[in-house]
Order: C-alpha cells, then sequence, then structure tokens
C-alpha cells in the first residue's frame, strides 16, 4: 500500500541537485558582481532555489525579519564548527540529495523514505521569532509545513509517547563531527503533544528559497516556543517511543539544558539570566516573553506542571 | 633618544590597534551579526592577553638582561586596565543598556560575572598607584600591593572558563600561558 499520494510535481520538474548547486553558484556571483536584477524576479533573490508556498495570515507576523544575511550566517552547528560564522564558509560538504530519513519506532508505517517523499507538494511561509538558549533572538520568515501533517502519515501507535528526531551522521560531509564536542548523532526530542501542536513546523525553506545548507538543510524542525537548541536540523531519522528521549544536550549538561526548554524568562540559566534578549540588529535589550511569545497557543500544553522542576 | 623611548611609542602604537580596529569595523558595519557580543569579545580577549604579557616582562628582563621590559611593563598593566574598562563600560552600557538592578543582580549571582568584576575591581587600585609618586610613597608595600596582579590574572581565567558554553580550547590556551609564565618567574627564584 502506498504512503504518499502521487507526486503534484513531476519528476522530471524537480532540479536535479547538481543544476540546482550550480544555478545557487551562479546566481551568488551575479549578485557579487551586482547584476542579480538582470535574471528574472523568480530567480532573483538569495541565489537558492526558489520554493511555492502559501502565507497564511495568522503567521505574517508584524515584527521586523532578521535579514537573511544574519540568519545565513550567525548559526550554531557544532557538526560543522564552533564558531557561528563557520558553518557558512564550511557546510558546502554537505549534500542534501539524496537524503533518506529513516522512521521507526511505535507507528506502523516505518520505513526508509526519500525525503522528496515526505515534503508535501502545498508549503507555508511562517515568520516565527527564534528564541536562542544564549540570549539573543531573531525573527525568521520559514518555509515548511506542520510536522502534524508528516507524523499522521507514518501512523504512531498509543505507545508512542515521545518522538525523537537525529541529525545526519556522517563525518565525510559535517567534518567536525569527527571530533567529540558532542555526542554525535544530535538528537532532539518531543512530546506527542507539542510534536502534534499547529505551531511546529518542519522548514525546507528561508525567505523563499530552499534552506541553505548551514540553517539545517534539507529539513529541520522549528520549535519556536522553546530555545533554538531543539530546533534540530538536517533531520536524518524520525523515532516514535513510549519512553522520553535524552537530548544531546541535555546529555552534555543535565543542569543546564533539560528536556522542555522552554522559553521563560522566570527561569534563569545556572550562569546567566534569561530575562532579556538581543534580537539581532538591535543594540539594546528587550525582554524575553514567555514561551517566546507564543503562550496563547502553547501554554495549555503545561498546564499543572512545575515548569522550574520540568525545564 | 634613548632606545626606552622608542621602544615605548611603537610599544603606545601597536597596543591601540586593537582598540582603533574595533572602532573602525563598529562604523563600518564590520562587527558581524551580534556587534555587542563581539565587542565584549574582543575587549575581554585583549585585556586578558596584554595582562598575559605584562606578567611576561620580569622574567624577559632576566633572560635578555635589559632593563627595557620592566620599563614598558606599566604601559602594559595600564593598557590592560585600559581595556577591563572598556569591556566593562560595554557590558554596562550596551549589553545591559544601564539597567542598573539587572547589572547588579547579575553581579551578585553569577559567578561568572563576580569573577570578572572583582578583577576589575583589584585592577584598580593597581592602576591608581601606577605612577612614580605612588611607588615612591608606597616603598615596600607597593609590590605588595601589586602582588595582586597573580589574583587579578587567576580571577580572569576563572571568569573566561566560566562563560564559555561547550568549547573550553580558548581560556585553557590562556590558561597553559598563564601556568607557563609563573613557571618562568618562581621556577628561577630557586637558583
Amino acid at each position: 500500500m502506498l504512503i504518499k499520494k502521487p507526486a503534484d510535481i513531476a519528476a522530471s520538474e524537480i532540479t536535479p541537485q547538481e543544476i540546482y548547486l550550480e544555478r545557487r553558484r551562479f546566481m551568488q556571483g551575479l549578485g557579487a558582481i551586482g547584476l542579480s536584477s538582470l535574471v528574472s524576479p523568480a530567480q532573483a533573490g538569495y541565489g537558492g532555489q526558489v520554493l511555492d508556498f502559501n502565507k497564511p495570515a495568522q503567521y505574517q507576523i508584524k515584527d521586523e525579519l532578521t535579514p537573511y544575511q544574519s540568519v545565513s550566517t550567525y548559526n550554531n552547528f557544532y557538526e560543522f564548527s564552533l564558531d557561528k560564522y563557520g558553518p557558512a564558509k564550511l557546510a558546502h560538504t554537505l549534500k542534501p540529495r539524496p537524503w533518506k530519513v529513516t522512521v521507526d519506532g511505535e507507528c506502523a508505517r516505518g520505513g526508509q523514505y526519500d525525503i522528496d517523499d515526505l515534503i508535501p507538494a502545498s508549503l507555508e511561509e511562517r515568520i516565527y521569532r527564534f528564541r536562542c538558549v544564549e540570549g539573543w533572538s531573531m525573527v525568521i520568515p520559514w518555509v515548511g509545513f506542520p510536522l502534524s501533517e508528516l507524523i499522521k502519515r507514518f501512523e504512531p501507535g498509543s505507545k508512542a509517547k515521545y518522538v525523537m528526531f537525529e541529525t545526519l551522521y556522517d563525518p565525510e560531509q559535517m567534518p567536525n563531527q569527527k571530533g567529540r564536542v558532542l555526542d554525535w548523532p544530535y538528537v532532539e526530542g518531543l512530546r506527542m503533544d507539542e510534536a502534534m501542536n499547529p505551531l511546529t513546523l518542519m522548514a525546507v525553506g528561508l525567505y523563499g528559497e530552499v534552506l541553505p545548507n548551514q540553517n539545517g538543510a534539507p529539513m529541520r524542525l522549528v520549535v519556536p516556543w522553546k530555545y533554538g537548541f531543539k530546533s534540530i536540523k538536517s533531520i536524518a531519522r524520525i523515532h516514535f517511543s513510549e519512553t522520553r528521549p535524552v537530548s544531546t544536550w541535555t546529555k552534555a549538561n543535565p543542569r543546564e539544558y533539560g528536556f522542555y526548554s522552554n522559553v521563560n524568562p522566570e527561569i534563569d540559566h545556572p550562569r546567566w539570566s534569561q530575562k532579556r534578549e538581543r534580537r539581532i540588529g538591535e543594540y539594546s535589550r528587550r525582554e524575553t516573553l514567555m514561551f517566546n511569545g507564543y503562550s496563547q497557543e502553547v501554554a495549555h500544553l503545561y498546564k499543572g506542571m512545575d515548569l522550574e522542576k520540568n525545564y | 633618544m634613548p632606545v626606552i623611548v622608542k621602544i615605548k611609542a611603537v610599544a603606545f602604537l601597536l597596543l591601540s590597534l586593537p582598540l582603533l580596529s574595533l572602532i573602525y569595523r563598529f562604523f563600518g558595519g564590520g562587527l558581524g551579526v551580534d556587534p555587542i557580543e563581539t565587542l565584549l569579545d574582543e575587549t575581554g580577549q585583549w585585556a586578558l592577553r596584554i595582562l598575559l604579557l605584562t606578567l611576561l616582562m620580569t622574567p624577559l628582563r632576566r633572560f635578555i638582561r635589559r632593563a627595557w621590559p620592566i620599563q614598558l611593563r606599566r604601559m602594559l598593566g595600564l593598557y590592560s586596565f585600559f581595556y577591563a574598562v572598556m569591556h566593562f563600560i560595554i557590558f554596562v552600557a550596551l549589553d545591559k543598556a544601564f539597567y542598573w538592578d539587572e547589572i547588579i543582580g547579575d553581579i551578585l549571582e553569577r559567578p561568572y560575572i563576580m569573577f570578572g568584576f572583582s578583577a576589575l575591581l583589584m585592577l584598580t587600585p593597581l592602576a591608581i598607584t601606577s605612577t612614580n609618586n605612588w611607588i615612591r610613597r608606597l616603598g615596600r608595600n607597593w609590590s605588595r600591593l601589586h602582588r595582586l596582579v597573580y589574583v587579578i590574572a587567576a580571577f580572569t581565567l576563572i571568569h573566561f572558563i566560566l562563560l564559555v558554553k561547550v568549547d573550553l580550547t580558548e581560556p585553557l590556551i590562556y590558561s597553559f600561558i598563564f601556568v607557563i609564565l609563573m613557571f618562568l618567574r618562581w621556577g628561577k627564584v630557586k637558583s
């Protein structure tokens, strides 16, 4: 029995990877010599493959967008570099295609999927606030689809209380995985109701184009009410389990990084305050909002929970 | 012109370069995606580097048997103090936007900031008493007071170690250099 609907996009229309990369290099070259306006509007922009998407009104917030330059050159992606400017320079070794995602655990439709079978034809643009645990934040126009849509297709069973995600493990593509600064592959997880929340997004693009490698190509999670390290990048495995997965950062430092890691100005990081954040592009600090300003959508998930214990 | 004047002039210019670079890049948009973070990081690192340079002067003097390292030492110490003060001003004015209750809260509640602030506090009397007048006035007590520099260096290193998220490489390299400098100093005393 087929899992997916017949593709809306004919296989012949999907840009082969070499051409997609070549086009990006070409566009970057044009951009560098100031000629990007000579190309048609559909191809102008940031040099990546342009995506087709809707713009649901409730996700088009008024906050000022963080410039593409900042979003794509300031990345915590330790698989490539411990320096935030490193991944943009080094992530070219990652090959987003061909890409397989392994789905296993408590579900009926597990297996090894080609990623293009998982990405639906209809995508949406959602502008989300993004808050790093370090104390800086951005506003990013992601392009993607709700995680809940994807999860439903795998038919998780009643024992599936948690969803766990893994980043690709391939030191050839991600050279810093040769070292042991973190326990590779990178692991993150959500409670099932957090994963099924309408806000939880699987992103495949940003600023209207395919995700740059350093932002977690080809597919990454975006959980906007949690600290950024929960938004795992370059997903290669999705696993449903009864027991709570242990996040990589929790393993690295359990006192500082908990499973929930909800954005919460009342609960300080052991070493620094979380009351304020610096919005990239601004010079002063702004107040951090409870659940990063998404209380209306997610506060009910934590009703009755002691958030200080469940940090 | 005596050699020492030339040495001091060159050193003065060289040590001003990090500051000039920061000012230049501040106005040219070259401080990266999070300029305040870059400013804090670089002023802090230069304060530490120059402090370690200061601690190199006594072993250097013994090694090359010349006087100029000691004659240069005051300028190094004051430059380190200068970058440390810049580091603190950027923290108070830009990072914390003069929210004094938060600043005081941070100093009292965050160990890494307590260590950094204490180092700066201790460095202040050393800067004030750096003049010839004070050296004369304090006599033997001047050396005693200025031995605080070892505590200041240790506190600065602890400040750095406590603030990194997971990669201890940089603070450990500086700590290693500090240990070598201390060894160069005390190792010789025995002979």
